[in-house]
């Protein structure tokens, strides 16, 4: 038997640190705490996962091919308007690959100005199939396209994280995984579905001209039922002229309340992006209807005064994300830097454009590939349930101990309330969150450590059985207990580690529990209730060991 | 003192075959259940096999027949329900074969709004997974498995004898594959936290497998007039008092957790309380008979350490 002092000190010591950690992980009473307290204390404890207190967990993943083939049909656009400025007549312009663009020219003479013309575009390399007289093909450099795909997941990272903030979530989550992955966590959210869509919208807001001109030629019905988008576009196909789309305006029927669209033969040309605003906020309309008034930054408000001025009496229509909001005439030219984006949208639709416009546009369409959301209300029973269940367990086995080792038992039941204690203390420290597999690992450490008294006691109860003195058998009890308790701790703590190192999320929040469990366990059970024993040894010979 | 056993001689070992012919029956189970899983016709919950999942809390009580016949003339007819009879609560899932493009979960919250206006609803839960992470997740999982298999293995074989680390190892795969069997058979669904489950008995398992080795290792030690047989058995007798109290505890925890721990943890706390009834058995009536078929080195190694 060793001197007590020391390890009493050091016992006392990692219960004072565990209630200090442990402080910030319940709130109520942190914060009933003095400022001057709180100040020096730490300020971050346990935070509870998604299963327990609701939330949304969001896998995406951007379709960065999808952001290289936008960036290539911008390109496309900008030659084809590059083209017409110079009158350089081609036959056409068109995307041939994910990253190529063809050129076809009927006049074989204006092969060598084209040719040229790639010097305003650095980005592209011209091919090797660009042989014949009347055809040039060009394709986006591979560190270009590289550097798309980059970008447009940092683009996608910063959009999202942008949004979240003026959605207002408490301790969001916004990171990459791996590659092309984003995760996204908000605990706690009321209306996931709203929060969802503000995510994932790509908001890509264009303004384009009206190809009023040929609107006559292609004869397109004023409105169709939402079903016959794909037909209309299929027959338009034909004779759709050369940088010219069909795009449709969403529009509901007052008197049936039928969603139904109106098809417009729109310029492919982009006038101007959203990019350039710098402010969108939501105004009331005279009808009480809200609509959405954006604000450009310089530089767009100067361009938006020129083209306004350019097409006055023509339309110019304000399209997101491929649908057409509106489509007014330009009355006169606009010098305010501000227009509006009217439509048919709720209060709630029209502050949340506001919102994604602010935030600025997706590089590319995000794909969820995982989507977890667990309502407030399931996640406070689980908690509730299981707590009361393993209080009501915890309680069971204490009773148990105390009523088969009695006093010893007693001192059982303080080294669990000890390893509890640390247990919490630790994870508090480490600000490890704590879901339902967690709760599984402390449910497993909790048994070792039941475990590990029952081992020790059997053996100091078999020292007792051959005769020896109590101090002798405990320590006997103690020294033979050992080895097993370390062979079987340093087993599961392997378990643990290969799981925390290659698990992933909920297996991973297990792994953490059970290897910080199995440290804290080998020490309660070694040090911890050895101290009590060796204590009531020292201050009186005990002669009969209640066990 | 207050004993539930008292000092016992209990031969363990001479009822090895019957204790093999049981295990090997369960363990039979737990491979077909292995192979349909990777065959994906066992019911693997969402997080494996992709898929959705909506659980549907409402203000009166809901006929979950209604409910199915409501979901087949919507389209949904593929869905599996499960009620949670006192809390109105239901639990629909919809396997991988519908893909997570489609927003089935806000079709299904779509349909009940429509067909039951009067009876409010909240969506407690809604759960949906693209195949390719579910795919992800069995993989990491088995790794993970893997991995500390082979750890243990080696530690086990380190600190005993080679024969102890695989029978160690066979022994806590026979409880994994046991409990997944009984799962497969009652066709429950398999989820992230049943297989949660089964790596905390693998641990609980190997723990008390460790226990009974490490008194046979010190038996073995010493006595080495006896056969082995009689040593063993001598061991697992000797530690048999502390095997059935460590399980009766963790029992006594279980046993309200399954009852009363709520939905989320009743599947887990099963896995879990028959994952230690057959750990219990296994670390007695399989681990230590499987040292008698692979005598090795009769525990020379160990006499020396």
């Amino acid at each position: 038997m060793k001197k007590v002092g020391g390890r009493l000190i050091v016992l006392a010591l990692v219960v004072v640190l565990s209630v200090i950690f442990f402080i910030p992980s319940y709130q109520p009473f942190y914060q009933a705490l003095p400022a001057w307290l709180k100040a020096v204390m730490p300020n971050k404890g346990i935070t509870l996962g998604l299963d327990l207190q609701g939330g949304i967990h969001l896998v995406m993943e951007v379709d960065e091919d999808r952001a290289v083939e936008i960036a290539v049909d911008r390109s496309v656009v900008s030659l084809q308007d590059l083209l017409v400025d110079k009158k350089i007549p081609v036959e056409s312009v068109t995307r041939t690959g994910p990253t190529q663009v063809t050129i076809q020219f009927q006049n074989a003479e204006l092969k060598a100005q084209i040719q040229k013309m790639i010097e305003d575009y650095p980005t592209f390399i011209e091919t090797e199939s660009s042989g014949s007289a009347n055809m040039l093909v060009w394709e986006l450099r591979e560190l270009e396209v590289k550097r798309i795909k980059d970008s447009a997941i940092n683009q996608a990272l910063e959009t999202i994280r942008n949004r979240i903030d003026q959605f207002g979530v408490a301790e969001p989550m916004v990171q990459r995984q791996g590659l092309k992955q984003i995760v996204v966590q908000l605990p706690g959210v009321k209306e996931p579905k709203r929060a969802k869509d503000l995510i994932k919208e790509t908001a890509l807001l264009e303004f384009k001209l009206l190809d009023e001109d040929n609107q006559v030629k292609m004869d397109l019905p004023a409105r169709i039922p939402k079903e016959k988008e794909a037909e209309v576009l299929k027959q338009a196909e034909a004779k759709l002229p050369v940088g010219d789309q069909i795009l449709f305006e969403r529009a509901v029927d007052k008197d049936t309340g039928r969603e139904y669209r109106i098809p417009y033969l729109v310029k492919k040309r982009v006038m101007l992006t959203g990019d350039v605003l710098s402010d969108a906020r939501v105004s009331i309309g005279q009808f009480n209807d809200p609509y959405v008034s954006i604000t450009f930054d310089a530089k767009g408000g100067r361009e938006f005064d020129r083209i306004t001025g350019d097409n006055v009496k023509k339309r110019m229509a304000v399209v997101l994300d491929n649908t057409i909001y509106s489509a007014p005439v330009i009355q006169e030219r606009i010098t305010g830097g501000r227009a509006q984006i009217t439509g048919t949208f709720s209060m709630q639709e029209a502050s949340d454009l506001a919102i994604v416009l602010r935030a600025g546009a997706l590089p590319a369409p995000l794909k969820i590939i995982q989507d977890l959301t667990v309502g407030p209300s399931l996640g406070k029973d689980s908690i509730d349930k299981g707590v009361q269940a393993t209080l009501f367990a915890g309680a069971l086995v204490v009773l148990f101990m105390m009523v088969y080792y009695r006093t010893s038992g007693v001192i059982a039941d303080f080294a669990l309330a000890l390893n509890l204690l640390c247990l919490m203390g630790a994870l508090s420290a480490l600000n490890a969150t704590l879901t339902l597999p967690g709760i599984a690992g402390i449910v497993l450490t909790i048994g070792m450590g039941v475990d590990s008294n029952v081992l020790i006691f059997e053996r100091i109860r078999e020292e007792l059985r051959a005769g020896k003195a109590v101090r002798l058998a405990v320590d006997g009890g103690y020294e033979k207990a050992l080895l097993t308790i370390v062979d079987s701790h340093v087993t599961t703590l392997i378990t643990g580690v290969a799981l925390f190192l290659f698990g992933t999320g909920p297996i991973k929040g297990f792994a953490v529990t059970l290897c910080l469990g199995i440290g804290i366990n080998l020490f309660t059970a070694l040090v911890g209730t050895k101290v009590i024993f060796d204590l009531m040894n020292q201050r009186h010979k005990v002669e009969q060991l209640s066990i | 003192m207050l004993e539930i056993l008292g000092k016992t001689n209990i031969d363990f070992m001479g009822k090895r075959r019957w204790a093999f012919l049981f295990s090997g029956i369960m363990v039979m189970l737990g491979l077909v259940a292995v192979v349909q899983i990777s065959r994906g016709s066992a019911n693997l919950g969402i997080d494996f096999a992709g898929g959705t999942a909506v659980q549907l809390k409402f203000d009166q009580a809901i006929r979950i027949d209604e409910a199915r016949k409501i979901l087949e003339a919507n389209g949904l007819g593929n869905a599996e329900l499960q009620e949670f009879g006192q809390e109105n609560k239901l639990l629909i899932r919809l396997k991988a074969s519908t893909t997570i493009e489609e927003k089935v979960a806000e079709r299904v919250v779509a349909v009940f709004t429509k067909e039951f206006p009067s009876n409010h609803f909240v969506v407690d839960s809604s759960t949906e997974i693209g195949p390719t992470i579910g795919k992800k997740l069995q993989e990491d999982a088995l790794i993970a498995i893997l991995i500390s298999f082979v750890g243990i293995i080696l530690y086990v074989a380190g600190r005993f004898e080679f024969r102890f680390g695989i029978a160690a190892a066979l022994a806590t795969f026979h409880d994994v594959l046991a409990v997944l069997g009984a799962f497969y058979l009652l066709d429950k669904e398999i989820t992230l936290l049943v297989v949660t489950a089964l790596l905390t008995l693998a641990g609980y398992s190997m723990t008390d497998t460790v226990v009974v080795f490490d008194r046979i290792r010190e038996n073995l030690r010493m006595r080495r007039r006896d056969s082995e047989e009689t040593i063993i058995n001598n061991a697992v007798n000797q530690v048999l008092s502390r095997t059935i109290v460590t399980s009766l505890t963790v029992v006594l925890v279980l046993i309200p957790l399954t009852l009363a721990g709520g939905e989320v943890l009743h599947d887990f706390s099963l896995a879990l309380l028959w994952g230690v009834i057959f750990g219990t058995y296994s670390s007695i009536f399989v681990a230590s008979p499987l040292l008698l078929l692979w005598p090795g080195a009769s525990g020379r190694l160990l006499k020396r350490s």
